[in-house]
């Protein structure tokens, strides 16, 4: 329950009256505050400052150490207060959570030392509000990311037992594990160099015959060239193939850029081999000399900036996407206002609006080529808006990519929406969490309040029943007003599972036993979920042995056993005290069984875990393991 | 479009340009109108009680418990008055599973006895005084009233479902049994059969509070919150 709140409760209480002349059941008893105080203020000393509230304040949140009985630790007899020997700054932040209900993270302090302080006063940090959470999440991954990079620097030791294949993988991903791997990096990278530089002079003019034009060097040393070429792609081939061996998934390996452009690397030797030296084919030959020069992207194994470069042209795919679009509709409004205001005049160059096209793009990206001039002075004017207006539109996104840029190229991290995503989730995941945390507190207490009942009747040892009381006043008076609501619209709050459970049990039942007494009760509702029988309205501990939807039948054939080993749900921060293990163990003790045919088992839930290992984590679902197994009398 | 067209539109241009510069230079003055700037609104509505001698005269709450009333009431409602919207938050915050918004608004209408649609500090001091310190007449008094949603002194059948789909909502979805369509309606049958005495269709003041009396179970209920404060 939002304890910022809990002011209000006394008057929500109050308004229950409301529901009393409504009701047709008797109400439950309302719980008693024992050793009730009178509000006094309590003072906390923290490192010198102190801070003063209401007891009551304080008393909020009792599962953390300023709530519980966990300060009379602290308490100093001399001086009347209660001494922490902590950070005064950070705790404002707690004070002001009791105080609020929200937990605020200033930015400005160190998260680490934040963290600390939290853990100290057994604050959980998933309560930071929204203000504060994105914050506070960035700081802890950056932290932890630095903490990441600073361990994988000190991991230089080879680990044991690495098989050939993983080693060799680690070599081509980091060069600087051992020698070997250094001097393939090396001599991979002068082999791309030197490709490079082949292709770029094969096409340079060197010397001339007398009697015939320049000739490419290309051209004039054939063999050399191609001798060239091909030590180049074998060691390239070479490459890939050792790759592919070593890539521990050799199917994303494929998949991969790198390896995408490795394969276009190589390609055109081996389709030009294959290809022979025909006129008709030598065009397309020609093309696929241009793809020659990917080569050169190989080398962004071997740059780190380069790789970067790529990775910020990638995520700022929108804001280029809208440059380009700003940047085709300013041409095609420009270059058809140019068109028609440059008709009139003589021998103008401007003769269709695509031709004006080319004069647009130059003019606005300021390079002004000159093959194009508007001579009206209509054209002249509209010219300069243009030029004007170019300079405005290419630089407003470059900026953002700029930024992009730089921020990438320091942090050096992964895809941000991916991040902003996961943020998101986690905080629907949190509102979840919090909104189920209370009814299935209630719903908690209330099997524990009738399992005490049961106790009652079956005269157990005093400690059994100890481990219930732990809910605080707060929260007893809370579940005590949703037990009222109850009692007066004469329905139960269950969890989704059970309500799921019941719905399906309905739909069974309707498939299978059509027993007489079924329609005797009133007929089958046109709703998802038939009615199983009229409760009585004696609501009576007695008949509810076991904790869980009581059985009401009268009629009705089929009769339902509850083997009752639901683990508790545990994602109030009240019940996170209480032991799982004794409450499952109590509950099946309790468990019981009225009559005992099996005929159709119900679709079980999920197994139920062993006998509550481990901490009970918070998870948003009850894995409520209570088969119900129907019995059917026919 | 001719020549001279294109011609007259660039001149335009060049003579709006020209006149922004001029604007720019504060030769020529801008005139448009400001008026979303000047508009100072009052926004937050600051409420002061009255003094604490006067709600003691009034409501029968000793002077401790009025103050741990306000010190509640203020940290919740920082101006003083709350308004239906935060009043049907904060209690919606009790019933997670369901939805409270509907009974919010009749208890809203309920504790805003001046019809002015805010509860102050002292509606709320005095709706509360009635509820856990009056007679059980004024609570059964009080809760006609919320049951007569348009106040004139009968509890009509529509307006009793009403209030009935409105707490049936705050339970949800997830019950046991599976809460059906009509459960509010037949909930109201059974209300009418016990109050309505002469079977005209609508329960007096009288009727109810005749009725109440006479039923133990709902005695005994009234008296159950007498120490919530």
């Amino acid at each position: 329950m939002a304890a910022g709140v809990a002011a209000w409760l006394p008057f929500a209480r109050a308004a229950a009256i409301g529901w009393m002349p409504v009701a047709n059941l008797p109400m439950p008893v309302a719980p008693t505050e024992k050793n009730k105080r009178q509000d006094e203020l309590i003072v906390l000393n923290v490192s010198g400052r102190r801070f003063q509230t209401w007891r009551n304040t304080l008393d909020r949140y009792p599962d953390t150490l300023l709530g519980s009985s966990e300060k009379e630790f602290f308490y100093d007899e001399e001086t009347k207060e209660y001494f922490f020997d902590r950070d005064p700054d950070v705790f404002r932040s707690i004070l002001n959570f009791y105080r609020t209900g929200k937990l605020h993270y200033p930015r400005y302090e160190c998260i680490s030392s934040y963290d600390e302080e939290l853990a100290f006063f057994g604050i959980i940090p998933e309560i930071i509000g929204d203000c504060c959470y994105e914050e506070y999440k960035d700081r802890k991954r950056e932290n932890a990311e630095r903490l990441m990079d600073d361990q994988e620097d000190n991991k230089d030791s080879k680990l044991p037992n690495m098989t050939f294949r993983e080693t060799m993988w680690r070599a081509f991903e980091n060069p600087h594990t051992s020698t070997m791997a250094l001097v393939f990096y090396y001599v991979t990278g002068f082999f791309i160099a030197v490709s490079v530089i082949t292709n770029v002079v094969e096409t340079v003019p060197c010397g001339s015959s007398p009697n015939q034009k320049d000739v490419p060097c290309g051209e004039r040393y054939t063999v050399a060239f191609f001798c060239m070429d091909t030590a180049c792609v074998m060691i390239f081939t070479v490459e890939y193939l050792l790759r592919l061996f070593a890539a521990p998934s050799r199917y994303r390996f494929m998949r991969s850029v790198m390896s995408i452009i490795d394969v276009v690397a190589i390609l055109p030797y081996y389709i030009g081999l294959v290809m022979t030296n025909n006129e008709d084919v030598s065009g397309a030959f020609v093309t696929l000399r241009v793809f020659r020069v990917f080569r050169i992207f190989k080398f962004s194994r071997h740059s780190q900036g380069l790789r970067i470069l790529g990775y910020t042209l990638k995520s700022c795919a929108s804001e280029l996407g809208f440059l380009l679009f700003s940047l085709t509709m300013a041409i095609i409004i420009f270059a058809t206002v140019m068109f028609y205001a440059e008709k009139g005049s003589t021998s103008s160059k401007f003769t269709s609006i695509p031709a004006s096209f080319w004069y647009t793009i130059v003019t606005m990206t300021t390079l002004g080529y000159g093959d194009m001039v508007p001579k009206t002075i209509a054209g002249k004017i509209f010219g300069s808006i243009c030029s004007l207006s170019g300079v405005l539109v290419i630089a407003l996104p470059v900026p953002v990519i700029v930024s992009n840029f730089s921020r990438i190229y320091h942090q050096n991290q992964r895809a941000d929406k991916r991040r902003a995503q996961k943020v998101q989730k986690a905080r629907l995941a949190r509102i979840r969490i919090s909104k189920t945390g209370t009814s299935n507190a209630f719903l908690h207490s209330k099997r524990n309040g009738l399992l005490n009942e049961a106790l009652d009747l079956t005269g157990s040892t005093e400690d059994e029943r100890h481990h219930n009381k732990t809910t605080s006043l707060l929260e007893s008076q809370h579940h005590h007003l949703l037990h009222c609501l109850e009692k007066t619209t004469n329905h139960e709050f269950v969890d989704e599972h059970l309500y799921e459970q019941n719905c399906l049990e309905g739909a069974l039942q309707n498939y299978t036993s059509r027993s007489p007494s079924l329609s005797s009760s009133g007929g089958l509702t046109g709703t998802c979920c038939s009615r199983r029988s009229r409760r009585k309205s004696a609501h009576l501990p007695n008949s509810a042995m076991s904790p869980g939807p009581p059985h009401g039948l009268q009629e009705l054939s089929a009769v339902h056993i509850h083997r009752s080993d639901r683990p508790p749900l545990s994602t109030s921060r009240s019940s996170l005290n209480l032991m799982p293990d004794e409450a499952m163990r109590l509950n099946c003790k309790s468990g019981q069984i009225t009559t005992a045919i099996i005929s159709i088992p119900t679709p079980p839930g999920t197994t139920p875990e062993g006998d509550g290992h481990g901490p009970p984590s918070p998870s948003v679902q009850t894995t409520a393991g209570s088969s119900v197994v129907k019995v059917s009398a026919l | 479009m001719n020549l001279e067209g294109l011609e007259m539109i660039a001149v335009l241009v060049v003579v709006v340009l020209f006149v922004k510069v001029l604007e720019q230079f504060g030769l020529l003055e801008a005139s448009y109108d400001d008026s979303v700037e000047d508009e100072l609104e009052l926004s937050a509505v600051r409420h002061r009680p009255e003094g604490l001698e006067q709600l003691e005269a009034q409501t029968r709450f000793t002077r401790k418990e009025l103050q741990v009333l306000y010190r509640g009431f203020k940290n919740e409602c920082p101006s003083g008055v709350v308004n239906e919207d935060t009043f049907k938050d904060i209690y919606s915050q009790f019933f997670p599973q369901g939805d409270a918004s509907t009974y919010a608004h009749f208890l809203f209408n309920a504790f805003d006895t001046d019809h002015n649609g805010s509860v102050s500090f002292e509606d709320f001091v005095m709706g509360l005084s009635i509820l856990l310190r009056g007679s059980v007449q004024e609570k059964l008094n009080w809760a006609f009233n919320l049951y007569d949603i348009n106040k004139d002194g009968y509890i009509t059948k529509e307006e009793m479902l009403d209030i009935m789909k409105a707490i049936y909502d705050m339970m949800g979805k997830c019950t046991y049994p599976i809460l059906k369509e009509e459960a509010p309606r037949q909930h109201v049958e059974i209300f009418f059969q016990k109050m309505d005495k002469n079977k005209d269709g609508v329960v007096t003041i009288d009727e109810f509070i005749d009725c109440c009396q006479n039923d133990e179970n709902i005695m005994r209920s009234m008296q159950l919150f007498e120490n919530v404060i």
